[in-house]
């Protein structure tokens, strides 16, 4: 508190552009240890808008006006919250301490360790049980014959950014194992981070070897061929490392690099060309400037959006993926990757081909488990990445925004493939950059083990979790085709979109219009009550005419629809034709038995062609993995019609509802 | 001329036919006068039945013995078909030439086709003029349908019957067309019911060097006005662009002569940078081989999308006027056939929900664009991978489409249709076996006799088996004015007709096929809850009548 200057401003004026409409609210302004918080005066309306102090990128003061003196509150969302004050020395003074609070120098001072954990120990423990890697590699059937775990890294001596729990080849024993983590970079030596049941393949990461320009260790190609081995269908591995060739080439100046095809046999190398963390950070910056372009020309937009570089970044790591999983589930060829030090392209790439390879990383809880395991657990640095203290700010770069704007592309792509929604993505970015739970805070396992934080604060997860249905995209089917298998994305150029909801949210058409979600969600909640009324009205009717319940299901048949092909392939309606072609110009009748005869082709046997009715409503069939149903009950949607930026503790938000 | 003369080769076995995303076929090949015909003659096998008409161009290769001959289509479909025999590939390219580009509209294969669907509402009877303005009338009394372009002498290219203020009479009408570009006087787009402002459209006033006035042409848009209040002209081309005009005899309106309107220069691109911009998108979609840095900046060097942009905004900006500052507005460029029907027709979707309906868009492709004289046949007479050098044709209906579809994109539960409507037309415009898209004017389809001789587009579309497969299944009537967000980043590239051919569409069919699969799941729950809610009530009464015998 001892940095909060002022507490409370009176008559401050908060600007909103949205939707080209420009809009002032006259409010009172607070500060408090964790928020900055504006209550408009309007008396019915009371909009409140809340800033997590860590969700603050930067502060500005424009030059003051005859309104008066200016603040601009940089948001790690890309929101930019704009306040007129009427006297200078309370802007002055809002400035100071935010600058302070925005920046805090110890861990100690971030909100999830500002709260009281002991009020409620049990749902504490429980947040933290709810999304573990464990249960991730026991999905996956390991420990198997292939790949065992070792307890060779159980107190971080072999390697401190790594995970206490790692699953290896069984055919690398202790020595190897310490060899070969002697010969890369930071000691990340090559251990499991996916296995594809269906090929026996796997997708392992580590760092890069420090192999300088002929340095070579016997342990670390003895670790390459126990991968190898660990997979009986093939002869040869992929190494692929996500540097741009040239990159890694230099490395081998510092004594790094990469593995020579010559020392290692067995293995074929890919270069991916992904950029380093400064190259991001300022393709970002650039891609920023152009959607807070004021009243750019398309030309403008389409120049800003090339130099910027951005989505070429964004294809690299979608192409890094899609080359991992296609070797693995079309070749079953196993895949070790790397970068430098393994934390940033080498999540990225892992995790993209983790999705496109397993459908169960597209649910909700999938997701979460993934980024737990492939980001959390493995020493992604979160909170240098993303800047939770007052650090280097050189460290900083958007590494997971990268992965996450993948997905959001995918699912642009394969819109009922995925159960989340752009939300969730979104969600989850805002949350490891205000890092308001435990999930995200340190750089690896080892220092949130030495912070206790699952003693002082809760997880992200389970907050993400109780909200699920928010998140919920209602198109996802589990059953359906694109949701199953493998997921092979068009990623020629021209799939790629600028990521709108993130980098230019306030572009929106007016009336705020209605989304097909939103509408396909509230008619679904309305079908689930059809469905129980409809169970109700047959047990009252069999009760009135004394004969059994019979739970009669209403079954919609799906229609298959063949849009550009078949119909429109050409203006002359007969595109199929099955009748003799003596006399062709003459006959044109056999359109609909023709095209009726091709959709039958189409239409492949399929079980799941109807929804499952269950009269006690289908909440639960969501949620397939839903392994704490309890957590959602009783919580209230906090904040309608309030903005809340890096969101609000239940407790506050009692002083929010209106 | 018999259409034997230009078969050279009639038929040929063993051809190969590539298309994007479907299985090759080996067949058949067959030229008939209107067709390009492959069949695998087996059963159950897909064939490919092709207008000649939809025929943009033709590249041919040879390698060996063996033939190749690309056939680029003018919906931006590329076909490859390997043709066995030089002679027979060289025969087959030359036939498909002549027979994609004759001349005489009474070749056409719309005067061939015999429809084999049931006709239940002539399409030709849809859309008349005088139906149209019973609705007008229900709403004002202070506009008329004026029959003074009966015999299209006043102007060639309107129809009939138009709607002008009523205190005007016909004669004043006449001296206005003859001040006005191709005798396009100023006519009723569109009635704002809200507030009872309109929007009209002309040509170009022809002012000239010496800025000539007319004073019929200045008391007919007076009379639009209420008392006391100003107009807006939006004239569609940049103010330098009008200047120069006035050097061939056009010009625009002076403040000086018509001091009750505030005019607004837009710029929107004629028709011959149009086509420019199409034929070089067309090309970067193609080429897959583009780095991102490569397609970012040939997508923004074909122009395309700023067309797009510049179009949209200048709809919202007579939309603006009309529902905002409850003014009336006059569009016109130069002759009032391209840029000024994008903008009228494109307004009234803003403004108008009935227009966002399957019926009424096409009542306003009918009026604002058929009826409105938009030159179809010269401007829609070649595509993007056309050789020759354009002349009159530009992608301007197609241009309006996009922007439509920009908008449905934006609002996607407040239209009636789904983007396959626009698709569909887009199609039709450049290659049909119906009628409708014949001709360039309501004249021109007199005396073609295409009413009497060909079948018209909507006979087909409106029937129930054809809307219920255009229906937007999350539509939601909205009557609200909506206004689309033109920043860049909002507007798209339209990939359903861009992209179409370039990836395939399972993934979007599959998620359309979800989104009508919950609606009517919905529909069906409610049908059985409430006949069941009828039968329960029904036992309810009558379980005391059988409690007491």
């Amino acid at each position: 508190m001892e940095h909060i200057r002022t507490p409370k401003v009176e008559q401050v004026r908060l600007l909103q552009c949205r939707g080209g409409q420009r809009k002032t609210l006259l409010g009172t302004l607070y500060l408090s240890a964790t928020h900055t918080i504006f209550v408009e005066n309007h008396p019915e309306t009371r909009r409140e808008t809340w800033v997590l102090h860590s969700m603050v990128s930067g502060l500005d003061r424009p030059p003051s006006g005859p309104t008066g003196s200016q603040l601009l509150l940089r948001c790690k969302d890309f929101r930019v919250i704009h306040l007129l004050f009427p006297q200078e020395r309370d802007c002055v003074d809002v400035h100071a301490s935010l600058t302070r609070l925005s920046r805090p120098e110890s861990y100690s001072e971030l909100y999830c360790l500002s709260i009281n954990p002991n009020t409620n120990q049990e749902e504490r423990e429980k947040s933290w049980s709810l999304v573990l890697p464990s249960q991730d590699y026991q999905r996956m059937g390991l420990p198997n014959n292939l790949w065992v775990a070792t307890a060779a890294n159980s107190e971080y001596k072999m390697c401190d950014s790594y995970p206490a729990q790692l699953f290896v080849s069984r055919w690398a024993s202790p020595a190897i194992l310490m060899g070969s983590s002697r010969f890369r970079s930071r000691g990340r030596l090559p251990v499991l981070s996916y296995f594809h049941q269906d090929t026996l393949a796997a997708v392992c990461r580590c760092s890069q070897p420090l192999s300088g320009f002929s340095g070579r260790s016997e342990e670390d190609e003895q670790m390459l061929t126990a991968v190898m081995k660990a997979n009986p269908g093939s002869d040869f591995i992929y190494v692929v490392d996500t540097r741009p060739r040239l990159n890694a080439m230099a490395n081998r100046a510092a004594g790094k690099g990469y593995e020579s095809e010559d020392h290692y046999g067995n293995i074929k190398l890919h270069f991916s060309g992904i950029d380093n963390i400064h190259v991001m950070r300022s393709s970002q910056q650039r891609i920023l400037d152009v959607g807070e372009q004021r009243t750019p020309s398309m030309s403008d937009f389409l120049l800003g959006l090339e130099n910027s570089g951005w989505l070429k970044h964004i294809k690299a790591v979608l192409d890094a993926g899609v080359f991992i999983a296609r070797a693995v589930a079309d070749e079953g060829v196993s895949v070790v990757v790397h970068c430098s030090d393994g934390w940033d392209r080498t999540a990225q790439a892992c995790s993209v081909a983790s999705v496109l390879l397993e459908p169960y990383y597209r649910t909700t809880k999938g997701l979460m488990v993934l980024i737990e395991k492939d980001w959390v657990s493995f020493g992604h640095k979160f909170s240098h990445r993303y800047g939770h203290l007052d650090g280097d700010p050189r460290e900083v770069s958007p590494v997971l925004d990268q992965f996450l704007e993948v997905l959001w592309q995918l699912a642009q792509q394969f819109p009922c493939a995925f159960q989340y929604n752009e939300r969730f993505l979104l969600d989850v970015r805002s949350h490891a950059y205000s890092c308001q739970d435990g999930t995200f805070l340190g750089n690896s396992e080892k220092e949130r083990r030495a912070l206790r934080l699952q003693e002082r604060s809760f997880s992200v997860w389970s907050r993400l979790w109780r909200d699920r249905e928010k998140y919920w995209n209602p198109l996802y089917r589990a059953e359906q085709g694109q949701s199953q298998g493998v997921l092979r994305p068009n990623t020629t150029p021209y799939c790629f979109k600028m990521w709108k909801g993130l980098y230019s949210p306030a572009e929106t058409p007016a009336p705020q219009p209605k989304t097909p979600a939103d509408l396909l969600s509230s008619v679904m909640e309305g079908s689930q009550q059809l469905e129980q009324e409809l169970a109700n009205q047959q047990e009252r009717l069999a009760a009135l005419t004394g004969k059994p319940i019979s739970y009669q299901k209403v079954e919609v048949p799906k229609r298959k629809i063949n849009q550009s092909q078949l119909r429109y392939s050409g203006p002359d309606p007969p595109t199929t034709y099955s009748y003799p072609i003596t006399s062709p110009a003459q006959n044109h009748g056999s359109f609909h038995r023709a095209s009726e005869a091709a959709n039958q082709k189409s239409r492949r046997p399929d079980a799941g062609l109807c929804l499952p009715l269950e009269p006690q409503g289908s909440g639960k069939g969501r949620d397939p993995d839903d392994l704490s149903s309890d957590l959602e009950s009783g919580v209230a949607d906090l904040s309608v019609g309030d903005e809340v930026i890096g969101g609000q503790d239940g407790e506050e938000a009692g002083l929010s509802s209106d | 001329m018999e259409f034997a003369e230009l078969i050279k080769t009639p038929r040929v076995d063993g051809v190969v036919l590539h298309r994007p995303f479907m299985p090759t076929v080996e067949g058949t090949l067959c030229l008939t006068g209107h067709h390009l015909i492959l069949s695998s003659r087996q059963d159950n096998t897909e064939e490919l039945w092709l207008l000649h008409s939809n025929i943009d161009s033709i590249e041919k290769r040879f390698l060996g013995s063996l033939g190749t001959i690309i056939v680029k289509c003018k919906d931006l479909r590329m076909i490859q078909l390997d043709i066995p025999g030089m002679e027979e590939c060289l025969n087959i390219g030359s036939s498909i030439e002549a027979l994609s580009t004759l001349d005489s509209v009474s070749l056409m294969y719309p005067y061939f086709y015999r429809p084999m669907f049931e006709v239940i509402e002539d399409g030709w009877n849809s859309f008349l003029p005088e139906d149209a303005f019973k609705d007008l009338e229900s709403m004002t009394e202070e506009w008329r349908l004026s029959e003074v372009n009966r015999d299209f002498r006043v102007c060639t290219t309107y129809p009939p019957l138009v709607a002008v203020p009523r205190d005007v009479d016909d004669d004043t009408l006449r001296k206005a067309a003859s001040f006005r570009h191709g005798g396009r006087f100023p006519v009723l787009s569109y009635y704002h019911k809200k507030n009872g402002m309109v929007m009209m459209r002309a040509g170009q006033p022809l002012t000239g060097t010496n800025g000539r006035r007319c004073k019929e042409d200045e008391r007919l848009i007076n009379a639009t006005l209420r008392p006391g209040k100003r107009g807006y002209v939006i004239d569609t081309r940049t103010i330098t662009v009008a200047q120069q005009a006035k050097a061939r005899g056009g010009g625009f309106e002076t403040e000086a002569n018509y001091p009750q309107w505030r005019r607004i220069h837009k710029a929107i691109e004629r028709s011959n940078v149009l086509q420019d911009s199409l034929i070089k998108l067309v090309e970067a979609c193609n080429d897959q081989s583009h780095s991102m840095d490569r397609w970012l900046s040939k997508l923004e060097a074909s122009n395309w999308q700023t067309h797009v942009k510049e179009i949209l905004t200048t709809a919202c900006l007579a939309a603006q006027c009309i529902d905002r500052e409850g003014a009336s507005v006059l569009v016109h460029g130069t002759e009032g056939t391209d840029s000024t029907l994008q903008v009228t027709s494109l307004a009234q979707i803003i403004l108008d929900p009935t227009c966002r309906t399957i019926q009424g868009f096409q009542g306003l492709v009918e009026r604002e664009w058929l009826q409105a004289g938009h030159p179809f046949a010269q401007r829609c007479s070649m595509s993007a991978y056309s050789n020759s050098k354009p002349r009159h044709e530009a992608p301007v209906f197609l241009l309006f489409l996009d922007c439509v579809w920009q908008i449905l994109r934006q609002f996607p539960c407040s239209f009636q249709f789904t983007e396959q409507l626009l698709v569909l037309l887009f199609e039709h415009a450049y290659a049909s076996q119906f009628g409708t898209f014949l001709g360039s004017s309501a004249a021109e389809r007199l005396r073609l006799s295409l009413p009497e001789k060909t079948v018209s587009l909507w006979s087909w579309v409106n029937r129930p088996q054809e809307i219920d497969h255009l229906s937007n299944p999350l539509y939601e009537p909205n009557s609200l004015v909506i206004w689309p967000s033109v920043a860049p980043q909002s507007l798209l590239l339209w990939e359903g007709v861009f992209l179409r051919w370039n990836r395939s569409p399972r993934c979007q069919e599959e998620a359309h096929e979800e989104m009508v699969h919950i609606i009517e799941y919905n529909k069906e729950l409610q049908n059985k809850v409430n006949s069941l809610r009828r039968q329960l009530a029904q036992l309810e009464t009558q379980e005391p009548l059988l409690q007491t015998p």
